[in-house]
C-alpha cells in the first residue's frame, strides 16, 4: 500500500459511485467484484508523525456506500461466522449501500455495543474479512469487503448526527451488580445489566475510565472523546461510578457481596502483570514495558510535555520488542514523542505478526523500521546504568512444527549490535494479581487467569469473569462477546431470583 | 477525590497531613501505602505511605518530604483542600508476628513509615528497639512517637547536632555484636542507607527487611516501572512489596532506576520555580 492523499481519494469514490448509482439493484457480483477496495484515507505520513491526532480519518459517504457496493450479499455468510459477536454484517452493508446509516447503525448496534471502537480495532483481517467472499474470489483478504471501516463509519455518522440513542432502561428490580474494571467488558456488562432495571456501580482502579482503551491504545487510532461518549452513555443510563477504587485493596470482593450487599459481581480487570525477556540488562534505565510507556504518554498524558507533570524517558533510538499491536502503539508513540529512529524487533517474519495489518502499514509509512527473524540476546548499558545498545541475534526459518508453522531457529554466530537509548518490551501481559492475591477461593489456572464456565460464572456464587483477565491478553471484540454472555447470565440469574 | 483535615509543618521541608478517607482507614494494614495525584488531568501519580489511620474519624495520615514538583504542590494545599485522586491502600502488608526482638531503623523522612510498623512489631509482643538518624537536628521527625513505643531509642545525626553523631549503621552494628543478637532488623530510609543497613547486618546474618520507594505509575501490577531485581528475581515492589529481604535487593540498578527522570523532573522544577517566581513579580 502506497500513501494516497484523502482529496484523490474521495476524487476516485465520488466518481465510481456516479457510475453505479443510478444501477445498484441489477449489479451482478462479477461487476461488483470490479470494484475496487477503498482505501482508508489517513493523514499525512509526515505530518500525523508529529501530532497525535486519528491516523485514520474515516471513509467519506461516498467512500462508504462504494465499498458496501462491493458485498455480494452472499447466502452463505461466512463473514458473520468470522465475527466474535455476529453482527448481521450484510444486512448493515446493504443499508449503506443504499445512504440508509441509521438504519445501518440499528443493526449493528443489535449485536455489538462499541462499533465506533471495533471498527477501529477490530483485527478484521483474521476475522470476518478474513472469511469475506470478496477476498476470497481475488485472492487476497486485503480486498476483501472492509467491513470494519464500513462499521466506523456508520458508528461516526450517527456520533456527529449528534442523537445517539440512550438505550430504554426498565423500572428499578432492586438488585444490585458490581462491575471491577471499565474495560471493553466491563462497559459492556454495565449496560446489558443496566438494561434490565439493576442498579450497577463500576469500581475502577485508574482516574480515568476505558481500560487498556484508555491507557494502552493511544489517541491516534482511538481519540479518547470516543471512549469518553460511551461512559458519557452509561452515566445517563445511571451507571454510578466509583474511580481509584482498587478492589482486593480498597475493599476485598468478598466484601462487596457480604458487606455492601451485591447481588453479582463481574470481575473485568483485564491484563496485568508485564512479561520482560528475562534477558540481561533488562533492569537498566531506559528499558521500559510498552504498558508503562504507553501509560505514562496515554493516561498520565506525558506526549504533552509542557503540561503534563508526568515524564517521559527522553529517547532517540528506540527498539521495540515484540510485533503485535501494543508494539506497534509503543513504535508509533514513541516516534511522536520525538524519536529520531524506531525499530520493531519480531522474531518471526512480517505474516506472523499478530498486528492488525493497517496498523503494521501505518508504522512502515510513518519510517518505523521492522527488523524481522531477528531478537535481542542482551541490552548494553554505560557506566551510569542507562541503556547505550542492544546486541541481537538473528534468526532463520526452520522445519514446521506440529501446527505447520515453521520455527524461527537461532542463527549461531550471527550476534550484531544496534545503537539505542530506549528499550520497549512488548511481549505480553501476564494476569493481573491483585482480585486473586486477595480472593484466596476464586479458581484462577496456572496462568493465573480467572476459571469461567460457559456463562462466564466463576467458582464463586454469584462472581462472574469476562475479558483478558479470563482470556490471557486478548481483543476488544472478544472481551465484549464476554461481556455480553455475562451480561445475560447475570440478568437470568437475577430474574430467576426476583420470580422467586 | 479526599479533604485534607489537617496539615502539620514538622521540618522545613516535612509536611503532616491528615485526609478524610474512610474506606482506606478501615482496610490499611501497616507497611501499605497510597497513591495520590494533585490535578486529575495532568498531575503525575505519587507513592505515600499510610503513617496512620483512625478508622473512627475515617482519616488517614501522610508524612511526606518535599523533594520535587509534586511533593512541593501537595505541601502548598491546606486544611479543607481536596485532592482529586487517592487510591489505596496499596501493597502487601508487613508480615506481623513475634520474632523476640527486633531493630527498626528509620532514616530521614523513612521514620514516618517505619512508625505504624513498630507499633504493630511492638503490638505484637517484641522487644522494640528503634534508631532514629537524620542529617541535623532539624530533620528528625516522630521523635515522641518512637519514644512511645521504644524499649530502647538512639537518635543520632550526621552533624552531632542532636543525639549521637553518627549514621545510623553505627549504633545498628554494635546492636548486632549483642549476645543475643537481634532476630530482624527493618530498615526504611534512603536507599543507600538501606542499603548500608543491609550491609552492616549481613555479616551477623540477621534478617533485614527493607521498604523500597521505587518510581511508579499505576500501583497495581500493570506497567512494571516499580521493578528491582531482588536475589536476580525481577519483583513488582507495588505488589510484591514494598518490603523486601534487604540482602537480595540490588540496590545499585535500584538507585539508577530511582534517578531516570532525573534531569527532566529538575528542569520541569527550576521551570516551575521560575514560572512562580514570575507571577509573584507580576
Ligand atoms: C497497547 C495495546 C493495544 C491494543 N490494541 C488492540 C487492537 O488494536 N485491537 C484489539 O482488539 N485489541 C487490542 N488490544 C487488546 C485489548 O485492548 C484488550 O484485549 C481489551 O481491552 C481487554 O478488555 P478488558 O475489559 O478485559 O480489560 P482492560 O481493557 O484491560 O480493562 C481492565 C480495567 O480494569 C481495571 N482494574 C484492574 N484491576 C482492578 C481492580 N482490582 N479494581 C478495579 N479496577 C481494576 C483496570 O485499571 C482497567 O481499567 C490492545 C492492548 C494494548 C495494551
Ligand atoms: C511505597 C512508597 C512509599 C513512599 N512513602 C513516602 C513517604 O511516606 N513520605 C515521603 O516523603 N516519600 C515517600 N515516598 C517517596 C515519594 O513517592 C517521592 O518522594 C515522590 O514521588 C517524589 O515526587 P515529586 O514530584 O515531589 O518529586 P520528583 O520531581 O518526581 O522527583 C524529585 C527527585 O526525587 C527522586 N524521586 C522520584 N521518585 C522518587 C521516589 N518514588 N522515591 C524517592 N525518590 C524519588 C528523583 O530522584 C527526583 O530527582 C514513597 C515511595 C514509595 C514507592
Ligand atoms: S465487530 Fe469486529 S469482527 Fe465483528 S464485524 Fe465488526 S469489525 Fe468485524
Ligand atoms: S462474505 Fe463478504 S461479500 Fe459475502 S456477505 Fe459477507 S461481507 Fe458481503
Ligand atoms: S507501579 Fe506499575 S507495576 Fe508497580
Amino acid at each position: 500500500m502506497s500513501y494516497q492523499s484523502p482529496d484523490i481519494l474521495s476524487a476516485n469514490a465520488k466518481k465510481i459511485l456516479n457510475d453505479y448509482i443510478h444501477n445498484v439493484e441489477n449489479l451482478k457480483a462479477k461487476d461488483r467484484l470490479k470494484i475496487p477496495v477503498q482505501d482508508m484515507p489517513a493523514q499525512d505520513p509526515i505530518v500525523r508523525g508529529h501530532n497525535l491526532e486519528e491516523v485514520a480519518i474515516g471513509y467519506t459517504m461516498e467512500e462508504a456506500r462504494v465499498e458496501a457496493l462491493r458485498c455480494l450479499e452472499c447466502v452463505k455468510q461466512t463473514c458473520i461466522d468470522g465475527c466474535p459477536v455476529k453482527i448481521d454484517i450484510p444486512g448493515f452493508i446493504k443499508h449503506i449501500a443504499y445512504g440508509e446509516f441509521q438504519n445501518a447503525v440499528d443493526v449493528i448496534k443489535e449485536a455489538s455495543l462499541l462499533p465506533s471502537i471495533c471498527g477501529r480495532v477490530c483485527p478484521q483481517e483474521t476475522q470476518c474479512q478474513e472469511n469475506c467472499k470478496v477476498g476470497i474470489a481475488l485472492k487476497d483478504v486485503d480486498k476483501s469487503v472492509a467491513i470494519g471501516r464500513l462499521e466506523r463509519f456508520v458508528a461516526d455518522w450517527e456520533r456527529e448526527q449528534g442523537n445517539v440513542k440512550i438505550p430504554h432502561v426498565k423500572p428499578e428490580t432492586g438488585k444490585k451488580v458490581a462491575i471491577i474494571g471499565s474495560g471493553p467488558a466491563g462497559l459492556v456488562v454495565a449496560a446489558d445489566v443496566r438494561r434490565e432495571g439493576h442498579s450497577v456501580t463500576i469500581f475502577e482502579a485508574f482516574h480515568k475510565l476505558g481500560g487498556v482503551m484508555r491507557y494502552g491504545i493511544p489517541e491516534f487510532r482511538l481519540p479518547n472523546d470516543i471512549v469518553d461518549e460511551e461512559i458519557d452513555t452509561l452515566v445517563k443510563m445511571g451507571v454510578e461510578i466509583k474511580k481509584n477504587y482498587v478492589v482486593g485493596r480498597t475493599r476485598k470482593l468478598n466484601d462487596l457481596i457480604e458487606k455492601d450487599g451485591f447481588d453479582a459481581v463481574f470481575i473485568g480487570t483485564g491484563a496485568g502483570l508485564p512479561m520482560f525477556m528475562g534477558i540481561e540488562g533488562e533492569n537498566l534505565v531506559g528499558v521500559f514495558s510498552a504498558n508503562e510507556y504507553l501509560t505514562r504518554a496515554n493516561l498520565m498524558r506525558a506526549f504533552d510535555k509542557k503540561n503534563a507533570d508526568t515524564p517521559i524517558y527522553p529517547s532517540k533510538i528506540v527498539a521495540v520488542l515484540g510485533g503485535g499491536n501494543v508494539a506497534m502503539d509503543a513504535a508509533r508513540m514513541a516516534l511522536r514523542l520525538g524519536a529520531e529512529k524506531v525499530y520493531v524487533i519480531y522474531r518471526r517474519t512480517e505474516v506472523e505478526m499478530p498486528a492488525r495489518k493497517e496498523e503494521v502499514a501505518h508504522a512502515k509509512e510513518e519510517g518505523i523500521e521492522f527488523n524481522f527473524l531477528t531478537n535481542a540476546k542482551k541490552i548494553l548499558g554505560n557506566e551510569k546504568g542507562k541503556v547505550n545498545a542492544m546486541e541481537c541475534l538473528r534468526y532463520e526459518l526452520g522445519e514446521p512444527d506440529s501446527s505447520g508453522r515453521r520455527r524461527p531457529v537461532v542463527i549461531e554466530g550471527s550476534e550484531f549490535i544496534i545503537d539505542v537509548d530506549t528499550v520497549i518490551v512488548a511481549i505480553g501481559n501476564g494476569s493481573n494479581p491483585l482480585i486473586k492475591q486477595t480472593t484466596p477461593n476464586l479458581e484462577t489456572n496456572k496462568w493465573g487467569n480467572i476459571i469461567v464456565d460457559e456463562n462466564q460464572k466463576s467458582s464463586m456464587d454469584r462472581v462472574f469473569a469476562g475479558g483478558d483477565i479470563v482470556l490471557g491478553a486478548a481483543t476488544v471484540i472478544l472481551a465484549m462477546g464476554e461481556g455480553r454472555k455475562a451480561a445475560a447470565a447475570i440478568n437470568d440469574m437475577l430474574a430467576k431470583e426476583i420470580a422467586g | 477525590m479526599a479533604k485534607i483535615v489537617l496539615k502539620e509543618k514538622l521540618s522545613d521541608t516535612v509536611y503532616k497531613m491528615k485526609l478524610d478517607a474512610p474506606s482506606i482507614a478501615e482496610e490499611r494494614a501497616a507497611g501499605q501505602f497510597i497513591i495520590l495525584q494533585i490535578d486529575e488531568d495532568l498531575g503525575e501519580r505519587i507513592p505515600l505511605t499510610i503513617a496512620d489511620a483512625d478508622i473512627n474519624e475515617g482519616t488517614i495520615t501522610i508524612i511526606f518530604q518535599v523533594v520535587g514538583m509534586t511533593t512541593d504542590e501537595l505541601s502548598k494545599l491546606n486544611e479543607g483542600d481536596d485532592i482529586p485522586v487517592l487510591v489505596g491502600p496499596l501493597g502487601t502488608p508487613t508480615h506481623i508476628k513475634k520474632h523476640g526482638t527486633i531493630v527498626c531503623v528509620g532514616g530521614g523522612i523513612g521514620v514516618a513509615p517505619l512508625h505504624p510498623i513498630a507499633e504493630a512489631f511492638k503490638a505484637a509482643g517484641n522487644d522494640v528497639k528503634i534508631i532514629i538518624g537524620a542529617r541535623n537536628k532539624d530533620l528528625i521527625i516522630m521523635e515522641e512517637e518512637m519514644r512511645k513505643i521504644a524499649d530502647e531509642l538512639i537518635i543520632c545525626t550526621d552533624d552531632g547536632s542532636y543525639g549521637r553523631k553518627a549514621l545510623v549503621t553505627e549504633p545498628l552494628k554494635e546492636l548486632c555484636e549483642r549476645d543475643p543478637k537481634p532476630d530482624m532488623v527493618i530498615a526504611i530510609g534512603p536507599p543507600i542507607m538501606m542499603k548500608f543497613c543491609a550491609e552492616t547486618t549481613r555479616p551477623y546474618e540477621v534478617y533485614t527487611e527493607v521498604s523500597l520507594n521505587t518510581i511508579m505509575v499505576d500501583g497495581t501490577g500493570m506497567c512494571g516501572g516499580c521493578r528491582v531485581n531482588v536475589g536476580g528475581e525481577v519483583k513488582f515492589v507495588c505488589v510484591d512489596g514494598p518490603e523486601f529481604d534487604g540482602h537480595k535487593v540490588d540496590f545499585d540498578n535500584m538507585m539508577a532506576r530511582l534517578n531516570s527522570y532525573k534531569e527532566i523532573e529538575q528542569d520541569k522544577h527550576t521551570c516551575y520555580i521560575d514560572s512562580m517566581y514570575e507571577e509573584k513579580k507580576l
